[in-house]
């Protein structure tokens, strides 16, 4: 329950914080905490430095650019999911976000915070896949920008470096229909499996949470969609391609034929 | 494989509580919750688990309810806490308590407190909810005694109360 | 007027509700160091060394010992008080384990500090090395020949047999024109009560031990201390404070509790010890863990002659207090509410390499119960019978009853509660809603389970646990105190942790004493203040301390009407008692209330010749049976047969639990039990993974409900007093949590028997509702 030591740091400025990263050896970033602590908590993550960004406001906003939305790294997911531009315009990510931990969670919780931990059960990564999103980065480097495609590595493996910081997230405001089902058995629990749906041209965009390492374009259905399938027989080629592991919340075999029905009820419903 | 770190040094914070301004030197490791409980006596928010799951140790930050074993109390420097003990005013129970009392929204109590806060910030953001709108609302704290039967009850009545 | 019967609010609450609850973690002391035990990682090792050294030296350490350095402590190791037969095997369970480990979460070592983290941060640098074993953690493969053995005194990890026979069974199997055989599988619960343990305790200089512990037994404890660590039980009070929630698993006697006393003895200063979650899913008890294997003998239209039971019980590493007796509380009951001619039950206990098992909610009866309202179903079916038919064809209706299994269930009716639910259900509207989807081939299917229930609780009869070789008995002490100006005391011998004794038990005193609920204190949970009791459990607060209370009272009543009749120089019989005040017949002015008698009693200027001052009372109850409340609870799920989800849709229960003295806390002991049998029904379960780890470690994946997984309840009664106690009371405790488990199973199964499926195992998750779909579907 109790962490082990660290050092803190209070960051002023994101260049401030890419500095603290970089003074030593495993410094992690603190963002809203909801990520890093539990795991802290149990002893399965021991930094040895905290950089806290908790307070660098000004990388909490949405903000419509044209066409496309960007949303500051420490925009809450409690704001996201109330946050008429983007229900509006991309009503997949307030969606999302209301589906996220719990009300206390999302309180505190920060897009930028968990898109960095690269959780493969966790929910918006594959919700930004599907929209093509754009990450922006930090580092003691230029700023640069990751495809959401390229972002994602591994289980808590991203394109994030040591002294990187996420700041920003730009996605496409959304003109056709979309969807995100969140398959699980308590409400506050993490995805057994989930599958965002966005339409696209000639059919839709389709990506997976916790089908795998990372998130997961289901490229079989969108191929099979482009070939003119309709959305239950494309559904059924949703586990190609996929690894999904075995747990509590079911198996893998289990994960493989659950994704085919979410799939199809994905398309039907952002196709609808 | 354990890599202490010297992770030394405390780091000042000043918090306002109930109201109140509470400053004090904290390990960066001090969970808000331990704050609250062992370095200023307010023992009201009760710890149940160390997965952020049981929502007993919520409490508000800024009037939002939060989960204190989910937050350092660095994080909290600066801000506005209120805890269970905060809540009533003088002798006359918040209508949110008065409605777990009225309802028999509680048994063991252990969960109480954190269930209470959890309620309070919910109805702030959903003033007039429907009864599948508070379970969702408090998907966030398990309760092992009461089955909600009645915590949903006394939330809808402290709704009512309210308004 | 009488405030029985009515829902009283509850004197308990305002304490809670504002934050002043004194939970064990809230409590402290002058000096007080933390401990932090160090457990196995592995589920069956042998211990090759253990080394604090590391651990002394770090920072805010006061002392860090290896299990073999305080052995000398506990020299019989951690008690089981329910040695069932001539064959058990009492092995030895230390508290902390010496040479061999033998499951996840077995304490080796134990680090003390200055601070809680401290403690955590030294744990860390103890080093233990271990040379694992071989373990077995499966109920069903401990016994198979070939398994690991966990104690060498145990051949075959066997812990004990027993049998329970009447009848001729094997005439009415051989002459039944239908028998079903089913087998079904209680999978292992963790209780997790949201107050984890914890304990903290003082030794003074003239060594009197207080331990302050988060138990419901408070008094057992005292004398488990002593015979543990061999301390005069005079030299022992154990306090409960306020202790959040229990449900069996705080009843036992713990290593933690023992290993702080021999701390705080060592070192000179209060020692506190809290349980973290992860660590309560591994050293708190579990419950269930059994094979059921179960036959009914019937006729051909499906009425019941005889049934046979085949348990194999885990015990899990080592025998807890009442670990063996556990399974066999639900001895009596796999005929449930069925009158039946010949009965046949035998249990094996097993060791496994997994955390103790012992009482959780319900302890044996919810396992009977779900037994055989499965196994009624599935005659039903072989039968072609409803499940209402097949039930009505079967109940016991005429009481007392003297069931098969040679116990008598004291009242009920079976069928008032059976027409009850099916008329709060509107039974046939649901059902004409099922058959809608089933025609419209409808994605979401609706199943519709029963459970009509009777139980044993109210624990119990001294003799019959005499007779069952348990360790105590299984009276109850309660005492009622008028204090001289005029507010009265109730000292209890059972202890609450969430049910609203302190409530409840000021209306039955205020009743018989005519004083108001207010001016009732009550008082429990220190051995120091209420020296006497059996504590509580197996749902006996209120038929056997409730029962005691009343006639304590009656005994207050009775010394105060000598008073009265003294002093008005009346004769007693010529004395009405109302409303608290005495009067002399046909002259109601000449009076004197209880709390006048009261101060007469202490002043002690006129007594009658030969009586005690004071006004009080104690008495000891000891049931003459059990008590049997019953039911008929109805489930309706909602299956989406594509993914496999169950969810519950409505959820009706009608309960008979004889009278009731406080409505609202009565249908609160109702939701909450439930909610624990459906969360056994569709989400709880503690997994083991090959090397016997507990996957389920934490509230991240042990999925105790929320909200949002429930519907709300519709609850209503019947009410068949009973005829055993003055107040016709039953325990109420546990009705819900064993009633609900099986209405819940029965529900998924009827939604899914358009699939052909007639048995699926607990928890039905998704993935088990999918292959049973994909298994009926061939």
């Amino acid at each position: 329950m109790i962490p082990s030591p660290f050092e803190y740091e209070l960051a002023d400025s994101v260049e401030q914080a890419v500095e603290l990263l970089g003074s030593r050896e495993g410094a992690k970033v603190l963002a809203g905490g909801h990520s890093l602590l539990p795991m802290m908590r149990l002893r399965i993550a021991r930094p040895s430095l905290l950089v806290d960004v908790g307070r660098l406001h000004d990388l909490s906003y949405v903000r419509e650019d044209g066409d496309r939305l960007l949303i500051g790294a420490l925009t809450r997911y409690h704001d996201l999911a109330n946050d008429p531009v983007l229900q509006e315009r991309c009503g997949i990510v307030a969606h999302t976000a209301s589906l996220i931990g719990d009300p206390q969670v999302r309180h505190r919780g920060t897009i930028g915070g968990s898109i960095a931990h690269g959780d493969p059960a966790s929910d918006m990564p594959a919700v930004l896949l599907a929209l093509e999103a754009e990450l922006v980065v930090r580092g003691p480097g230029e700023e640069r920008t990751v495809a959401a495609g390229d972002f994602f590595r591994g289980v808590f493996d991203t394109a994030l470096g040591p002294q990187d910081v996420l700041t920003e997230i730009r996605l496409p405001a959304l003109a056709g229909g979309w969807s995100y089902l969140k398959f699980h058995r308590r409400s506050q629990d993490w995805a057994t499996v989930g599958v965002a749906a966005v339409r696209a041209d000639g059919g839709a965009r389709v990506t997976l949470t916790n089908m795998g390492a990372t998130p997961l374009r289901a490229a079989a259905v969108e191929q099979a969609l482009a070939d003119g399938a309709d959305p239950a027989a494309a559904a059924e080629r949703a586990a190609e391609g996929t690894s999904p592991s075995s747990d509590t919340q079911g198996s893998a075999e289990y994960r493989r034929y659950l994704v085919t029905v979410l799939v199809r009820r994905a398309l039907e419903e952002a196709l609808s | 494989m354990l890599t202490l770190t010297d992770g030394g040094g405390v780091v000042h914070i000043a918090v306002t509580v109930n109201r109140e301004r509470r400053e004090a030197e904290v390990e960066p490791r001090q969970l808000l919750v331990y704050f609250l409980r062992e370095q200023l006596g307010l023992t009201g928010t009760n710890v149940g688990c160390d997965t952020s799951s049981c929502g007993a140790c919520t409490v508000l930050l800024d009037g939002e309810s939060v989960k204190s074993c989910t937050v350092l109390a660095v994080q909290a420097d600066g801000h506005d806490v209120t805890t269970i003990e905060g809540l009533a005013d003088g002798d006359s129970l918040h209508p949110v308590q008065q409605a777990f009392h009225e309802q028999h929204a509680l048994q063991c109590g252990y969960c109480t407190p954190g269930m209470v806060m959890a309620v309070v910030s919910f109805l702030r953001e959903n003033p007039s909810p429907t009864e599948e709108e508070v379970r969702l609302g408090l998907e966030g704290n398990l309760c092992r005694c009461t089955g909600y039967h009645n915590i949903v009850k006394a939330v809808l009545a402290a709704a009512e109360a309210q308004r | 007027m009488t405030s029985v019967g009515q829902s009283v609010l509850r004197k308990e609450d305002a304490r809670l509700l504002t934050g002043q609850g004194r939970y064990v973690d809230n409590l402290g002391a002058a000096g007080m160091v933390w401990a932090y035990i160090v457990r196995s990682p592995y589920a069956h090792a042998r211990i090759v060394g253990v080394d604090v050294s590391k651990a002394r030296e770090a920072d805010g350490v006061v002392a860090a010992f290896t299990g073999g350095e305080i052995e000398d402590a506990w020299p019989g190791g951690l008690p089981c008080f329910w040695p069932v037969s001539d064959d058990i095997k009492l092995v030895k369970h230390l508290p902390l384990a010496t040479d061999r480990v033998r499951f996840v979460g077995d304490g080796v070592a134990v680090v003390v500090a200055e601070s809680r983290a401290a403690a955590k941060d030294a744990a860390e640098l103890v080093e233990v090395e271990y040379e694992p074993l071989p373990a077995v953690t499966d109920v069903a493969e401990a016994p198979a020949d070939g398994a690991p053995q966990i104690h060498d005194d145990a051949p075959g990890n066997v812990a004990y047999t027993w049998s329970l026979v009447t009848g001729d069974v094997d005439k009415v199997f051989g002459d039944a024109e239908v028998t079903v055989k089913e087998r079904y599988r209680q999978q292992r619960l963790i209780p997790a009560a949201m107050e984890p343990r914890g304990t903290l305790c003082e030794v003074s200089a003239a060594g009197d031990i207080t331990v302050t512990t988060s138990t419901q037994g408070p008094h057992i404890l005292r004398t488990a201390f002593t015979l543990v660590l061999g301390i005069p039980e005079a030299k022992v009070r154990v306090i409960a404070p306020d202790v959040g929630g229990a449900f069996g698993s705080k009843l036992d006697v713990y290593a933690e509790d023992v290993i702080a006393i021999t701390l705080a003895r060592k070192l000179g200063r209060p020692v506190k010890w809290i349980e973290e979650r992860s660590e309560a899913c591994v050293a708190t008890i579990h419950g269930r863990d059994m094979i059921q294997e179960i036959e009914l003998a019937a006729t051909a239209d499906g009425k019941i002659t005889g049934v046979r039971t085949l348990l194999t019980a885990s015990m899990g590493a080592y025998l807890q207090a009442v670990t063996p007796g556990v399974p066999l509380l639900g001895a009596w009951l796999y005929a449930g509410c069925y009158d039946v001619d010949a009965y046949d039950f035998h249990c094996t206990g097993v060791f496994t390499n997994t955390t103790p098992t012992d009482a959780y909610r319900g302890a044996g009866r919810p396992e009977a119960t779900y037994a055989i309202e499965r196994a009624i179903e599935a005659l039903a079916r072989k039968v072609g019978r409803s499940p209402v038919e097949i039930r009505r064809l079967n109940f016991i209706d005429s009481f007392p009853a003297d069931i098969a299994s040679g116990l008598q269930i004291d009242s009920g009716d079976y069928h008032a509660s059976l027409d009850k639910a099916l008329e709060v259900l509107d039974y046939d509207a649901v059902l004409a809603e099922q058959q809608k989807r089933r025609d419209a081939k409808d994605t979401k299917q609706l199943g519709i389970g029963f459970s009509t229930y009777v139980e044993m609780c109210g624990l119990a009869p001294s003799r019959i646990l005499g007779a069952l070789r348990y360790g105590a008995g299984g009276w109850e002490s309660l005492s009622v105190r008028v204090l001289p100006t005029g507010t009265v005391q109730v000292m209890s011998g059972t202890t609450p942790h969430g049910q609203g004794h302190a409530t409840t038990f000021s209306q039955i005193v205020a009743d018989r004493l005519g004083v108001d609920v207010g001016d009732v204190e009550f008082l429990s949970g220190d051995t120091a203040v209420v020296p006497t009791g059996m504590d509580t459990y197996g749902s006996r607060s209120l038929p056997v301390g409730g029962v005691a209370l009343y006639y304590a009272s009656e005994k207050v009543v009775e010394k105060a009407r000598k008073i009265a009749a003294h002093l008005l120089e009346a004769s007693e019989d010529d004395l009405d008692f109302e409303a608290g005040r005495f009067s002399v017949k046909g002259s109601p002015d000449r009076g004197m209330t209880i709390q006048e008698t009261a101060f007469a009693a202490w002043a002690a200027h006129n007594l009658p010749e030969g009586l005690e001052p004071g006004l009080e009372a104690t008495f000891v109850y000891d049931p003459p049976n059990f008590s049997w409340p019953a039911g008929c609870h109805i489930a309706v799920v909602e299956v989406d047969t594509e993914t496999g989800d169950a969810r519950l849709h409505r959820y009706v229960a009608i309960d008979d639990v004889g009278n009731v003295i406080n409505p609202m806390i009565v249908d609160g002991q109702v939701h909450g039990g439930i909610v624990q049998g459906i969360a056994q029904a569709l989400w709880e379960e503690a997994v083991y993974d090959e090397s016997g780890n507990l996957v389920t470690g934490s509230l991240l994946n042990y999925l105790v409900p929320s909200a949002a997984e429930l519907p709300s309840f519709e609850l209503d009664r019947t009410v068949s007093p009973s005829p055993t106690n003055p107040l016709g009371v039953k325990g109420v405790g546990e009705t819900g949590a064993i009633a609900s488990t099986p209405a819940v199973v029965n529900a998924v199964v009827d939604a899914l028997s358009p699939y052909g499926v007639t048995d699926i195992d607990m928890p039905t998750t998704p993935e088990r509702v999918w292959r049973a779909i994909e298994a009926g579907r061939g």
